[in-house]
């Protein structure tokens, strides 16, 4: 199932995607074939929040790191592009500057502030989605990592991070639009965002974006590295008396997944039209959390699942019965944690098990209370520990 | 096998000196000194709370002393140095509970465990070699999974992770194993194995083993440090230990 | 200032004849003194307000306040409000009128009778412009030195010390050598220096004990008067400056003793928002992403009693909060109960699940809460014994922040006492400490858990109560408490109430002293930031449990 899962993700992904493509190009609007531009723009959304998926799956499923953060990266890929959407409106804006987006005009500034500066130009900013949330991710995973926060506390600050982000950036001196953020988009290099074919193009590009995203996490948690970072994720402590330096793997794993996070965001922000500081409200980290529950924690192809899955539930549901949509993912919240812990693929596919948890909640035994245990008393977290020994 | 003489400073391989360790008010190391001998195998047994376990984490750095000296070879102060440089300096510690990476198959927990380099990027480009395979068959005949290669950690008996984590710990290739009740829960073929096992390895390699059970400590026939309230109480063979009043008192003669 | 008299009116009315002379001489009067003679003004007061010339009406204020008798104040009041008429076109009769706008009477300003309504076209209103108001303050100040009450009394003297003019000197000596109560006497002596100063004619040593006085008092007004004298000579001048270099000690103190102040009151919310978590999350080890959410249900559970109140027994209404602490207590705490009985249960010994269906249960709560009650703020409110403020020397001390603050430590103080004397904390410590020994002695830990999460959700109901008081009443409350309530009890050290307060009062502080410097949100990210980075270097927070259990 895993030999093929590795080759039939992919294939799924780009296939569905030229299909929708095809049928959104090559058929007339009322052909009963035909596909519309918003489901193809929901079809490229949702692939953008497999990417952020894939990323929380990366370090939640095989590092054991329960980010509630996550959203924060994928923002601020998506802000570095939306810089360059916004330089992109030039004289079109309603001021008609060219050399100022509205919104600094309108609070009165005179100049572009010298971190504007580059984002006009598109290969630069796409390079930039990627470094600054690596940036941001290598410096928070190195002091976090190098100091053995783990666990809950952990979970903790990295919700505390989003959120000094999002306050961060509701702040108009920031020089992101504040409140409002960056939105009125009119082209990205070059075509028109509001053209069938560039709505298309960004689906597929999406699609082959996850797909690759895919295989490179394939990549990584089969290599000898992906290895030790189960083991890691699993017994801690033990690999530190192999000698392995936990907090480097971890390190290495975050900041790769924060980049993951980083193009999603930035492909998510053409396709949506709008980027504001919302985007880091830790309720949508712990979102993200929940698709990789619900797709299945530790399988990758199970967290492009999930996160399909539950933003078309989301889709359907807030269409239809507006007021029901919190009641719903609240609930799913609550029903995969209790009773399908391994999430969809891991408990429809054996090997799933691949990335067997340890904490899958099946009377295990010893090892179930192992991991546990670990990850508690790593947090300082003694009395949960007594906790820990009811179960036993 | 015959108890190895206390050779010269050279020839010691740990060296722990005034060692000293409060928690929160409680003693768990008070003063302790003890030297072992490069090729050497010390069996420590002690009633509960008698530091033994401590000891274990401040040799392998897991604990950092209040005070006093640890040494290990010639001169490296294992005080400075944290779980991994220490593991890497060819310490390797087997736990209480048996600890092995559950959600890998026997062979891949071995794999880990290889000495080798340790850094992620290695890691990341690091391709199975033969000589690796070889080094695993190995060790899993000395540990008898051949059979289990393939099994997960996480399904195998209690004794059978006992065995893999001294399978791990040997793939490490350390020169100084510190082995915490290997026995615990075993039955009495497998203590046997065990404790055959334990005298092979030590043929190459200085051991420290940590445990209640008498008759086995009698079958590793090794020299026996007995701990008590943070200090060594007596030291000898398990015959002179045995019959030594202060060690009646505190722990046999209960 | 020799003028005596024996009995009260006498002077008030000897305090007023001198207030005209000195206005005779005030730089204010002088462009009126040259225009109109002395007897005309002294036949009627009233005459100056009938000019287009704004000098000559603020002379007249004056003397309306001195000689106006007793329709000075309705008159200058009228003035002051735009309501006070007169000829458009100079008459012999002066003629004032006052139109009231409610109404639509109008009256003779100077008798008070009745009139009919003047010929439109033909009259125009008296313009007050600023400098005009200034004296129309002034002279209602006058007028009220000599009321017969004391707090008026005082107002006068102390708005004469902010505006202070060498004419109302004598006056104020005047009244002051007859007044009896000493808040009135000190501030008609700072109202007499303030003058002092002003006036030309006061010697050196006059104004060195005119500076000393005033220094005393030590606020921003003083300041202000004392910063005017920098062009005065040398002795006098290095004398205001080392009086203001002294008030601005003063007043950077009382500032610093409000940013305590603030930062006490912003930690007591916090210390009360996470009181309930230091047992939950501190004690039990529970990850409870829906803490918040009890807070809110707390703050409802105050909104539903005051509506009860509101319904029934509208006199007793000043209880309704006092009587909504045990209420929210007992709901917030039942539902505790059944959260821990039906879901955290099955989720001990894995945080992170926890966490996660906790999270789940709180967007449940909060859009139940928003299907019963709607997204709207709801009205919870104030009693009145425990609305408005007192002052507590440079300190406004609002009342219901005050109570806040109280409660907060009484909460905490008696989850101390339940911990420490009670047979159920007692048992909760055993259990928490060694959870198979306490079984083995006949505790039954599962009640146990059902229990301490239940007193941790109750507890963070009754902090619902108070929050309820001070923040809005809707169903994101508790969210924006979370984040902040997890800080604290990690930060002050997982399972330590002293941690729990010395956290909580140190964010508190914290945020308020970077707030002035930083801005509030930015000192909220710095704080943020900050705890983050604590976190790192000491992931056990300020006061860790210490001890073997958590090296092994």
């Amino acid at each position: 199932m895993t030999r093929l899962s590795l080759t039939l993700t992919p294939v799924v992904i780009i296939g569905v995607a030229i299909v929708l493509a095809v049928l959104n190009l090559a058929t007339p609007t009322t052909s009963a074939l035909h596909v519309s531009d918003f489901v193809v723009g929901l079809a490229g959304k949702y692939l953008c929040y497999a990417m952020l998926a894939l990323a929380v799956d990366l370090v939640w499923g095989f590092a054991g790191i329960l980010t509630l953060g996550h959203a924060a990266f994928f923002a601020l890929g998506g802000y570095c592009m939306g810089m360059y959407l916004t330089r992109e409106i030039g004289a079109r804006g309603v001021y008609a500057n060219a050399n100022l987006p509205d919104f600094m005009i309108f609070i009165g500034w005179k100049q572009l502030p010298w971190y504007w500066h580059g984002f006009d130009f598109f290969p630069f900013a796409v390079v930039m989605a990627l470094i600054v949330p690596a940036v941001l991710a290598a410096i928070f995973g190195f002091l976090a990592f190098r100091s053995r926060v783990g666990g809950v506390y952990l979970s903790i600050i990295t919700q505390a991070l989003t959120y000094a982000l999002l306050l961060a950036f509701f702040r108009n001196d920031m020089g992101f639009g504040g409140n409002n953020g960056m939105t009125d988009f009119k082209d990205i290099a070059g075509f028109p965002l509001n053209r069938s074919t560039t709505t298309t193009a960004l689906m597929v590009i999406s699609a082959l974006f996850t797909a690759a995203a895919f295989l490179f996490a394939r990549w990584l948690v089969g290599s000898r590295y992906g290895k030790v970072l189960v083991a890691v994720r699993d017994a801690e402590s033990r690999t530190r008396f192999l000698g392995y330096r936990p907090e480097y793997y971890k390190l290495v794993v975050w900041t790769l997944s924060a980049m993951i996070a980083g193009i999603g965001g930035a492909l998510y922000v053409p396709q949506v039209g709008i980027i504001n500081p919302s985007e880091f409200a830790p309720a949508n980290s712990i979102e993200a959390v929940i698709w990789v529950a619900v797709g299945g924690r530790g399988t990758l192809s199970g967290a492009i699942l999930g996160a399909v899955l539950v933003n078309f539930g989301k889709t359907v549901l807030t269409g239809a019965l507006p007021g029901a949509w919190l009641y719903a993912l609240g609930g799913l919240f609550i029903l995969v944690t209790l009773f399908l812990p391994r999430g969809i693929m891991g408990t429809f596919t054996r090997r799933g098990a691949g990335a067997a948890l340890p904490t899958a909640g099946e009377p295990q035994g010893l090892a179930a209370i192992d991991g546990a245990s670990a990850d508690l008393q790593e947090a300082g977290m003694h009395a949960a520990g007594a906790d820990v020994e009811k179960t036993a | 096998m015959s108890i190895q003489p206390i050779g010269a400073a050279s020839n010691d391989l740990l060296y722990l000196s005034g060692v000293n360790k409060t928690f929160d008010g409680f003693k768990a190391i008070n003063n302790l000194s003890l030297t072992l001998a490069k090729g050497e195998m010390r069996a420590v047994i002690g009633p509960n709370g008698a530091g033994k376990s401590t000891m274990m984490d401040i040799i392998t750095g897991k604990t950092r002393p209040d005070a006093g000296q640890v040494i290990f070879g010639a001169a490296t102060d294992l005080t400075k140095l944290d779980e991994p440089s220490i593991a890497q300096l060819g310490i390797g510690r087997k736990f209480q509970k048996p600890t092995t990476f559950e959600s890998h198959t026997v062979w891949d927990n071995l794999l880990l465990a290889l000495a080798g380099n340790r850094g992620p990027w290695f890691t990341l480009r690091a391709r199975p070699k033969a000589s690796e395979s070889e080094k695993i068959e190995a060790l899993l005949t000395t540990i008898r999974l051949r059979e289990h290669r393939h099994r997960l950690a996480a399904n195998l008996s209690h004794g059978q992770k006992q065995w893999l984590e001294i399978g791990m710990l040997l793939a490490q290739d350390p020169q100084l194993l510190l082995v915490d009740e290997p026995v615990a829960g075993m039955t009495d073929a497998e203590t046997e194995q065990t404790a055959h096992l334990l005298r092979d390895i030590n043929r190459t390699r200085s051991v420290v083993v940590v445990e209640h059970d008498m008759a086995f400590v009698r079958a590793l026939g090794v020299k026996v440090t007995v701990l008590h309230e943070g200090s060594v109480l007596s030291e000898g063979t398990l015959d002179h230990v045995s019959a030594d009043p202060k060690v009646i008192d505190v722990y046999l003669g209960r | 200032m020799s003028i005596c008299s024996k009995k009260r009116p006498s002077w008030r009315r000897a305090v007023r004849t001198l207030l005209l002379a000195a206005i005779m001489f005030a730089p204010l009067a002088r462009a009126e003194a040259q225009t109109s003679s002395p007897a005309q003004a002294t036949a009627d007061p009233y005459a100056g307000l009938t000019s287009t010339d704004f000098d000559t009406i603020v002379a007249g204020v004056n003397q309306i306040a001195l000689t106006g008798g007793a329709r000075a104040r309705t008159v200058l009041g009228a003035l002051g409000n735009n309501d006070l008429y007169t000829w458009k076109y100079p008459r012999p009769d002066h003629g004032l009128f006052i139109h009231d706008p409610d109404t639509g009477a109008w009256t003779n300003a100077r008798t008070g009778a009745a009139i009919a309504t003047p010929p439109f076209m033909a009259i125009r209103k008296v313009i007050a412009n600023d400098m005009v108001t200034g004296a129309i303050a002034t002279a209602m100040g006058v007028l009220d030195l000599a009321s017969p009450k004391s707090a008026t009394r005082r107002a006068a003297a102390e708005a004469i010390f902010a505006a202070p003019a060498p004419a109302t000197l004598p006056v104020v000596a005047q009244a002051l050598a007859h007044e009896t109560d000493p808040a009135v006497r000190k501030a008609l002596t700072q109202a007499q220096a303030a003058d002092e100063l002003m006036t030309p004619s006061s010697s050196v040593a006059t104004r060195l004990a005119a500076i000393h006085v005033i220094a005393a008092r030590g606020d921003l007004t003083a300041r202000n008067e004392l910063a005017s004298l920098s062009g005065q000579p040398k002795p006098v001048a290095t004398a205001a400056a080392a009086a203001i270099a002294h008030i601005d000690f003063t007043l950077k103190l009382w500032n610093w003793l409000e940013t305590a102040y603030y930062g006490i009151s912003l930690g007591s919310v916090l210390l009360l928002a996470a009181a309930g978590l230091a047992i939950t999350f501190g004690v039990m080890g529970v990850i409870n992403m829906a803490h918040g959410e009890m807070v809110m249900i707390g703050a409802y559970v105050t909104f539903c009693v005051q509506q009860v109140f509101r319904a029934y027994a509208p006199g007793l209404f000043g209880t309704s909060v006092i009587v909504a602490i045990p209420a929210a207590f007992a709901v917030a705490g039942l539902i505790g109960i059944l959260i821990e009985r039906c879901m955290i249960r099955f989720l001990y010994g894995r945080p992170l699940e926890t966490l996660l269906a906790t999270w789940g249960l709180s967007l449940i709560l909060q859009q139940a809460t928003r299907t019963l009650f709607g997204a709207e703020n709801q009205n919870v409110a104030t009693p009145g014994w425990m609305s408005g403020y007192f002052m507590l020397g440079g300190l406004t001390i609002t009342l219901n922040r005050l109570c806040i603050i109280i409660f907060a430590f009484a909460v905490v103080g008696g989850l101390m006492a339940v911990m420490r004397y009670t047979p159920l904390g007692l048992r909760m410590r055993a259990v928490t400490q060694n959870r198979r020994m306490a079984a083995s002695m006949g505790i039954r830990t599962p009640w146990i858990d059902a229990m301490t999460f239940g007193l941790g959700s109750g507890i963070a109901g009754v902090a619902g109560v108070a929050l309820s008081q001070i923040d809005n009443v809707s169903p994101n409350l508790g969210q924006n408490y979370i984040i902040d309530s997890f800080m604290v009890v990690v930060f002050g050290g997982v399972g330590n109430l002293w941690g729990t307060i010395l956290a909580a009062l140190t964010l508190g502080i914290v945020n308020k002293g970077l707030e002035p410097v930083a801005g509030a949100v930015l000192g909220k990210i710095v704080v943020l930031v900050l705890i983050i980075l604590f976190i790192q270097r000491r992931p056990r927070g300020l006061f860790p449990v210490k001890g073997r259990a958590v090296e092994t």
